[in-house]
């Protein structure tokens, strides 16, 4: 059986299926990140003291992972205006640029962890740390999450663009809302942890 | 539209080349502006302002950013009515989300350097 609306607009909703679907289920992780962000808040705000970012974090490091992340969401929404252009050789070299992107935010983090392991400061060091490992450490799930999806585009999943381009199209413009999401949260996280 | 596929936002996928070479030009101005964008909220934070001043600027910039991912490359300047509901109504819970602790908390502040009785909080950790 064929799962409907997957090229077509349904009437109703003037959308297809898959595009209201990730809609939701972005919205599912507003409110997800929102409550850690409420957490965080509520600590901070319990907390007797609390130090700046800076003074633990390495800021250099983070910034040049914004630069990269940002860079990353126009090379997806590229691939995907390849695909909409029936450039199907350059669609595959944004989406690969996209994942090894992503793979240099993940080595970045492996670095930053790493260097705050070396030196003790685990979870459990301080509050600050724990906020800190808990949202960082739930955004790197996102990406790693993302960039498998992607992969599963760049290379398997990439046959169904030979049968029926407009429904990979789709797919692969839902999968960029997913990255987006991920780049969106980044860009929150990075001022309220590294630099306040 | 004529054409027999069309993608979600109700393009003809693959016969609007002008369209989408319009798109990628927007797209590469949003790439230059979150760009500048960030390199704006480093550069205030060396400025080492109060904490109030602090949150205050880095979060319309972070605002401004977000917009701009959200606007143009998750295309919600052109999105359908339904996605527009969705969105006010995450955003309406996620504004309640937010303002928990600020309504939970003794005196109201969710600044620390803003509350007279912690007003010795800031320093060490």
């Amino acid at each position: 059986m064929d799962i409907p609306y997957t090229v077509e607009v349904r009437r109703d909703t003037g959308l297809n299926n898959g595009k209201i679907g990730i809609w939701l289920f972005l919205a599912s992780e507003v409110m997800l990140f929102g409550a850690l962000f409420a957490s965080y808040i509520l600590i901070r705000v319990g907390s007797p003291s609390w130090p700046r970012g800076d003074t633990i974090l390495d800021v250099p490091l983070a910034t040049f992972n914004t630069i990269v992340l940002i860079s990353s969401s126009v090379t997806m929404v590229m691939a995907w205006a390849s695909l909409m252009r029936r450039q199907f050789g350059k669609f595959r070299i944004y989406m690969g640029a996209t994942i090894l992107f992503g793979l240099v935010f993940l080595i970045v983090k492996y670095f930053e962890y790493s260097h705050h392991f070396a030196i003790g400061e685990y979870p459990s060091h301080n509050n600050f740390l724990a906020v800190y490992y808990t949202l960082t450490g739930l955004h790197m799930l996102h990406v790693i999450g993302g960039m498998v999806v992607n992969a599963y585009f760049w290379g398997p999943g990439a046959k169904l663009y030979q049968t029926n381009p407009v429904w990979f199209t789709n797919r692969v413009e839902h999968s960029g809302l997913f990255w987006h999401f991920v780049d969106l949260v980044w860009i929150f996280l990075f001022p309220t942890l590294y630099l306040l | 539209m004529s054409s027999d596929h069309h993608d979600s936002s109700g393009h003809a996928a693959g016969d609007h080349a002008a369209d989408i070479d319009k798109h990628v030009r927007v797209y590469i101005t949003v790439f230059i502006a979150l760009m500048v964008l960030t390199i704006i909220t480093v550069a205030i934070s060396y400025l080492h302002l109060s904490v109030p001043v602090a949150v205050t600027i880095a979060m319309i910039v972070a605002l401004i950013k977000g917009s701009l991912v959200a606007g143009y490359f998750m295309h919600l300047v052109s999105e359908q009515k339904l996605i527009y509901a969705v969105m006010a109504l995450t955003v309406a819970f996620f504004v309640v989300l937010l303002a928990l602790p600020v309504l939970t908390h003794e005196n109201g502040y969710w600044i620390p350097d803003a509350a007279p009785a912690a007003a010795h909080s800031e320093g060490a950790h």
